[in-house]
């Protein structure tokens, strides 16, 4: 017989494993799912998940849509951690490239190497920005920061609607909804020559670190964790909880700006209305995927990433619905927080005796 | 016998010829980019409904679907050339650069963008329609059935495609009927049902009694048929999905012109051009119209499709005055294609101002 036991204490393992089950759990209902819907399972999944990365070309570009996810999500881990429900890291991420655009249009057929961080720095003021609306709003009128922050997100798109549209359109491309190209100085360095890998990848990677460093040595780190365990018990410790929670939203804001600017002077070049194909949202899977830690993250985005990638490929040769992509990446966060339940419960195996 | 000689010889020639190009015409590979689900009733539907008249032409063909503007186009146009497909069909227009940069990259692999207007390398076509000349039909229709001569519109974004199919109704109705007022709501989207339908009940909330639009849902036509009003498919055929509502739709028909590039590829004729076809192409196609609109008003529909198809009449002919009555286009004369390309203001007529 089993018997399902409450934990006396969430178990350690089992927090890291959790994620790998998920992982492997979506692995085998996404192959029932191709076979139910007529493909072979195993080819599927060598489509999905092996050949987009079977060459250096696949890798970079794995590493190219990883990039922004696993900057948004250090971000999110901040405010997670910290018990702030920032669920708007796509509007942070959209106003972040307007204003980091708009920077760059300033200095359209401009040279100069001081272009691009100024270009850069805009877009993580513009994130900044963008999140301490929920944050003030919350600490000084105590609004709910999911509300708000979500519904900012719509607010951004539409701005940056009316600019593509409107005044920042590009005067000579027929008022088409786009800016101009930026100037190559205005543009992310290339790592490689003939690969879209570009120089965003170090911000992401600096992001990992400084993460890592706040997190687990310096007293703020700590603060985090405890108002993340118990708001109660940070206020008796003291803590200034409402200086924390500005500050962490202006981190994830600076990170989902930081993310919206590598898009923009990365791959894309201009402004136009779809700059993220909803990274911010997408990042949210990531940051959980990755159990808020700094190196889960990075295994998280890339896992999420090949999700977008192998449904490009599984509908170019197996002519799979590309949809199935958010299939997978909806598994995984339903798997995950499935498996969850490990943690605070344990399976006890009794034996027949009386 | 001499002659009977040359003729089969020639026959057989030719018989051969068209076995060779049968053989490679086998080989072609045609991979299509669109920007929705095939299933939207709109505007990629009716590509993929021209996807598969290229594989019923005896091509094999490839799509990906959802593909968004975003940095994820380049990759995905990327993968298509390196994966053995020998033309690519760019749907949308925000695919303009990555279509261009890529087509750089392959000079071997021929790349077809719709509605842009970058040819940056010699292996680069464009291709639109002419819908504004099945907007003039619309228009046409419209001006004679409405009651209230009040026309509602729904617009995606103010760019020249749609400002043009917007003056081309305008102008059309109020041939029929000059008394006419086109009234326009931005929806500043190109698929979205619940904007759309916001966007609908607001036109017919403001006393318009036929809906026409310029987006890609079918909720359009829906709330027309609640409230009893009339309305005109878009892009597809919607009759079945407002039977009473919808009047006619102005259909978009890529099928001949794919199989014709596809085929142009097999052969080795492609070369790079701007294609802009109409009515007298079969690009643009009028659904049947509903056997609510009167014998004498069919008519006239029929006279002016049969006079657009041969040229004998063109949408946009003068006079024609903007908002503020200044002559746009003299009597006599006809806008031309670069007029049309960067057309931005309405005619007289039409209500409101262009969004800014």
């Amino acid at each position: 017989m089993i018997k399902i036991v409450k934990r006396d204490q969430p178990s350690k393992a089992i927090f890291f494993l959790t994620p790998v089950l998920a992982i492997f759990l979506t692995l085998v209902a996404g192959g029932l799912i191709f076979y139910i819907l007529g493909f072979k399972p195993f080819e599927a999944l060598k489509f999905f998940f092996i050949v987009p990365v079977a060459d250096m070309y696949g890798f970079s570009e794995l590493l190219l849509k990883a990039t922004p996810l696993c900057l948004i999500a250090i971000g999110l881990s901040f405010c997670f951690k910290s018990n702030n429900w920032n669920i708007g890291a796509e509007g942070q991420l959209t106003f972040g490239a307007i204003v980091s655009g708009g920077v760059a249009l300033l200095f359209y057929e401009q040279e100069g190497f001081y272009i691009l961080p100024i270009v850069i720095l805009a877009g993580a003021i513009g994130g900044m920005l963008y999140a301490s609306i929920p944050a003030i709003l919350k600490t000084y009128f105590n609004t709910n920061e999911i509300l708000v922050s979500l519904m900012l997100v719509y607010v951004s798109k539409l701005i940056l609607d009316y600019l593509v549209v409107g005044p920042w359109s590009n005067p000579e491309g027929f008022n088409f909804p786009e800016t101009r190209q930026f100037s190559d100085s205005a543009r992310l360095p290339l790592l490689f020559e003939g690969l879209r890998i570009h120089a965003g990848i170090f911000l992401a990677l600096v992001a990992v670190v400084m993460s890592w460093f706040v997190f687990y040595k310096t007293y703020l780190g700590f603060q985090m964790k405890v108002s993340g365990f118990s708001l109660k018990t940070a206020k008796y410790a003291g803590y200034k909880g409402k200086k924390m929670i500005i500050l962490v939203f202006l981190i994830s804001g600076a990170c989902a700006g930081l993310a919206g600017v590598g898009e923009i002077t990365g791959p894309i070049g201009q402004l136009h209305r779809e700059v993220s194909p909803d990274y911010g949202f997408t990042a949210i899977i990531v940051a959980f995927l990755g159990r808020l830690h700094p190196v889960g993250i990075i295994f998280a985005s890339l896992v999420v990433a090949i999700t977008y990638l192998g449904a490009e490929t599984a509908q170019i040769f197996m002519q799979i619905p590309k949809y199935t992509g958010q299939v997978f990446q909806g598994m995984i966060l339903f798997f995950l927080l499935a498996s969850d339940y490990l943690l605070f419960f344990k399976f006890k195996f009794i034996g027949s005796k009386k | 016998m001499h002659k009977l000689f040359i003729r089969s010889f020639v026959s057989s020639l030719v018989f051969l010829f068209t076995l060779t190009v049968a053989a490679v015409a086998k080989d072609v590979k045609a991979a299509f980019v669109y920007i929705g689900p095939t299933g939207d009733h709109g505007w990629t539907y009716q590509h993929d409904v021209g996807r598969k008249a290229v594989e019923a032409a005896g091509f094999k063909t490839t799509y990906v679907e959802g593909v968004p503007e975003s940095a994820d186009a380049e990759r995905v146009l990327r993968q298509l050339a390196n994966s053995g497909h020998d033309v690519i069909f760019t749907t949308s227009f925000g695919y303009m650069n990555p279509t261009n940069k890529v087509a750089k990259e392959f000079p071997n692999v021929k790349f077809e963008h719709a509605t842009g207007y970058k040819r940056e390398h010699p292996n680069v076509a464009t291709y639109a329609a002419r819908f504004y000349e099945g907007r003039a039909i619309l228009g046409t229709i419209a001006g004679s059935m409405t009651k209230s001569n009040v026309i509602g519109y729904v617009a995606s974004f103010p760019i020249p495609e749609v400002i043009r199919g917007i003056n081309s109704f305008t102008l059309a109705a109020q041939k029929v009927n000059p008394n006419i007022k086109t009234k326009i709501v931005w929806a500043f989207t190109w698929y979205d049902p619940g904007k759309e339908a916001e966007a609908a009940k607001a036109l017919i909330d403001q006393g318009a009694d036929i809906i026409a639009q310029h987006t890609d849902s079918t909720a359009i036509v829906q709330i027309a048929e609640k409230a009893g009003v009339y309305a005109f498919g878009q892009a597809s055929d919607m009759d079945k999905f407002a039977p009473k509502a919808v009047l006619t739709s102005v259909e978009n028909n890529w099928g001949p012109y794919y199989v014709e590039r596809v085929k142009a590829v097999a052969n080795g004729t492609w070369s790079q051009k701007d294609t802009w076809h109409g009515i007298g192409d079969g690009m643009v196609v009028i659904s049947d119209l509903d056997p609510s609109i009167p014998s004498n008003v069919r008519s006239k529909v029929k006279k002016l499709q049969a006079d657009l198809a041969s040229g004998k009449v063109h949408a946009f002919t003068g006079p024609i005055y903007d908002q503020k009555g200044n002559l746009m286009v003299a009597e006599g004369k006809t806008a031309d294609d670069g007029m049309l390309a960067g057309m931005m203001t309405y005619v007289k007529g039409v209500e409101g101002d262009i969004p800014k």
